[in-house]
């Protein structure tokens, strides 16, 4: 099994990470590092985590072949099926993991910030099965385009709470969450939703995603004989990404994680620092965080978790870009030809793809598909109109 | 330039509280306010430089924050008119770290020097963050004053004064700025803790919001900050407002 490297002592990865945040938290960061790295040494939380991948979030997530769409496409086409969990998207993995250690931690109550919906709808899900207190912070713009995710999140018992200040998306969300925290942090946990923000974050983030990779990794050799040349996957933050990256770092498959176009952190490659973390950032000349534009709320973020920056930076990992007008055509082309309508955040993937095919001819390409297009039918609606 | 800690000494060793307000640079009337507050008692004044996300901010200063960037307003065209301010105490920028970091620390340090800055708070640089600004501060000669949070453990507290410059500021309460119908019992609680590590001035801010709290808070500590309550005057009635509150907190505290 392929390992990724752990952060340093300062929760860095190559010079990106850290843990810039209000002195009040400091502490609180502290306590999760410790125990989080507790609890994923204990055979005890493992087998409770694993229990419930399986019998609640319905792991291991299969792996499908896209014949139509690889035949179309000149190439092999490997699906990596995350939409498939209960919640619909791969952000259940994560959610699972900080709920039960919130619990083992004392913690009455968590709160998360949600862009396209899709974490915070986890949080809910999983804050009402482990009896905790939730309340979500979402951007009022996002509120508006993922009208059925604050629904499903009001029905599962949580508190949605509009973030109302700047661009009104996902960052602003997580704004919210934060100044939420630096006032409870006694009692609450902060259940963030991507591999980002501060140590010990991104790190115990992706060891809660890692469960992708290291199926795939398996799944594939089972499916073609061998590990595939390329692996594909969106990046708003990152999590998706560095969960299926994780299991073939060390292959000599081309690691690829597709930004949007109006939201690329790692492809404008200018570092900053905001949400806790020291990260490739879009930003003015003067610091200010720029807003990101996405067709996808899930993506519309001007930053990006550490570690992408990192492998970025040591060529390790690619970061192409995709136009939202791209986005609508990959989102179709897989519902028309395979059956799967996906979620616009990994439509990028899959724009991506179809652009690059005529370079990849012949070869085994593996995408994760991180989750279903169900909440974005009404958006797509008024898109295609 | 004023030296920030030699300046907060002396007034507090003449046996007076320490009164130092928020006014965030680039709002209307910003410097007019600073003026008001100063002619009215202020002992230093704490200029905020606006960012575009202001984790540690509520409502009040999130909205001059966002007022000030909506009028143009930058970090070093801020900085540019602090000169001009022309008042006879410290000036101290309160700044998230993104500005310092994008703009180089060093570059940074030598901009609040040239224009003659004495100190600099920075609240999402905690400790184990801060060696790199800190010793381009150093050099500088500017004050870097370091954040006490009332969840500090007992052992962070010592070493938390040990890197102040020019005073400690002790976090008031679990949260963010913004005026509260009391101060918190956390607010003496954490002033009484630093204070028992250090002979540094020790300033409560975060949550004193009105000249009560201000005398409240001064029972322990050697002073307060001023925020929300000050921005808020600036905002709905302008630099009279700023200079009338001034004076009644002073008169607040200078009656202990
Ligand atoms: C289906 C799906 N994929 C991807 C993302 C982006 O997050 P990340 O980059 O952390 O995987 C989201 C976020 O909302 C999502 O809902």
């Amino acid at each position: 099994m392929s390992v990724m490297v752990e952060p340093d002592e300062s929760g860095r990865f190559g010079q990106f990470g850290g843990r810039f945040v209000p002195e009040t938290l400091v502490p609180a960061c502290q306590e999760l590092e410790l125990g989080f790295r507790e609890a994923w040494g204990d055979p005890a939380f493992r087998a409770e985590l694993d229990h419930l991948l399986r019998t609640y979030a319905g792991r291991p997530s299969i792996l499908t072949e896209c014949n139509n769409l690889g035949r179309q496409l000149g190439i092999r086409l490997l699906l990596k099926r995350e939409d498939l969990n209960h919640t619909g998207s791969h952000k259940i993995n994560n959610v699972l993991g900080q709920a039960l250690l919130a619990k083992r931690m004392g913690k009455k109550r968590i709160v998360a910030e949600t862009g396209a919906g899709q974490h915070g709808v986890a949080s809910a899900t999983a804050a009402a099965l482990l009896g905790l207190e939730c309340k979500v912070f979402m951007g009022a713009v996002d509120m508006e385009r993922q009208a059925l995710n604050v629904f499903r999140m009001r029905l599962l018992g949580a508190q949605v709470e509009p973030a109302t200040s700047g661009s009104r998306t996902l960052k602003d969300a997580v704004n919210e969450a934060m100044r939420d925290w630096v006032a409870t942090v006694e009692t609450t946990h902060y259940c963030l939703g991507s591999v980002m923000g501060p140590h010990p974050y991104p790190w115990m983030v992706r060891q809660f995603h890692r469960v992708i990779g290291d199926e795939a990794r398996e799944q594939c050799l089972a499916a073609t004989g061998a590990d595939p040349d390329v692996v594909v996957a969106c990046v708003g933050g990152g999590s998706n990404a560095i969960g299926i990256f994780s299991g073939f770092i060390d292959t000599k498959a081309r690691l690829v994680g597709v930004e949007p176009a109006g939201g690329a952190a790692v492809g404008r490659g200018v570092p900053g620092v905001v949400h806790g973390m020291k990260s490739y950032l879009m930003q003015d000349e003067h610091g200010q965080v720029q807003e990101a534009h996405s067709i996808s709320a899930g993506l519309d973020y001007p930053g990006v978790g550490p570690e992408h920056s990192y492998l970025s930076e040591i060529g390790r990992a690619e970061y192409p870009s995709v136009t939202d007008e791209e986005v609508v055509g990959g989102f179709s082309l897989l519902a028309k030809t395979e059956g799967i309508i996906p979620a616009l955040e990994c439509a990028h993937a899959v724009a991506w793809i179809a652009r690059e095919a005529p370079n990849m001819a012949g070869q085994t390409v593996l995408m994760n598909l991180s989750g279903r297009g169900d909440k974005d039918v009404a958006q797509m609606m008024d898109i295609l109109a | 330039m004023t030296g920030l800690e030699s300046h907060l000494r002396t007034r507090r060793s003449e046996d007076r509280k320490l009164l130092i307000p928020y006014v965030t640079g680039g709002l209307a009337n910003w410097k007019e306010g600073i003026r008001a507050a100063v002619a009215a008692g202020a002992d230093a004044v704490e200029v905020g430089i606006p960012f575009s996300d202001p984790v540690m901010d509520g409502p009040v200063i999130q909205e001059a924050s966002q007022r000030a960037l909506d009028a143009g307003a930058t970090p070093p065209a801020i900085l540019a008119e602090i000169p001009s301010l022309d008042v006879q105490v410290p000036i101290v920028v309160m700044l998230y770290y993104n500005t310092v970091f994008r703009t180089g620390h060093e570059r940074f340090a030598s901009l609040c020097r040239q224009n003659g800055v004495s100190g600099a708070i920075v609240p999402d640089l905690p400790l184990e963050e801060a060696t790199r600004w800190c010793a381009a501060a150093d050099d500088a000669g500017v004050e870097t004053v370091m954040l006490a949070a009332p969840t500090a453990p007992d052992e962070r507290l010592p070493r938390i004064a040990a890197r102040a410059r020019g005073f400690v500021y002790a976090v008031g309460l679990l949260g963010i700025t913004g005026e509260r119908d009391a101060l918190a019992n956390t607010a003496t609680a954490i002033a009484g803790r630093v204070k028992a590590v250090t002979d540094l001035p020790v300033l409560v801010g975060v949550g004193v919001s009105n000249a009560q709290q201000a005398r409240e808070a001064c029972r322990v500590a050697d002073g307060v900050i001023q925020g929300a309550s000050v921005v808020r005057r600036l905002m709905e009635s302008g630099p009279d407002a700023v200079g009338d509150y001034i004076s009644e907190v002073r008169h607040a505290i200078d009656t202990q």
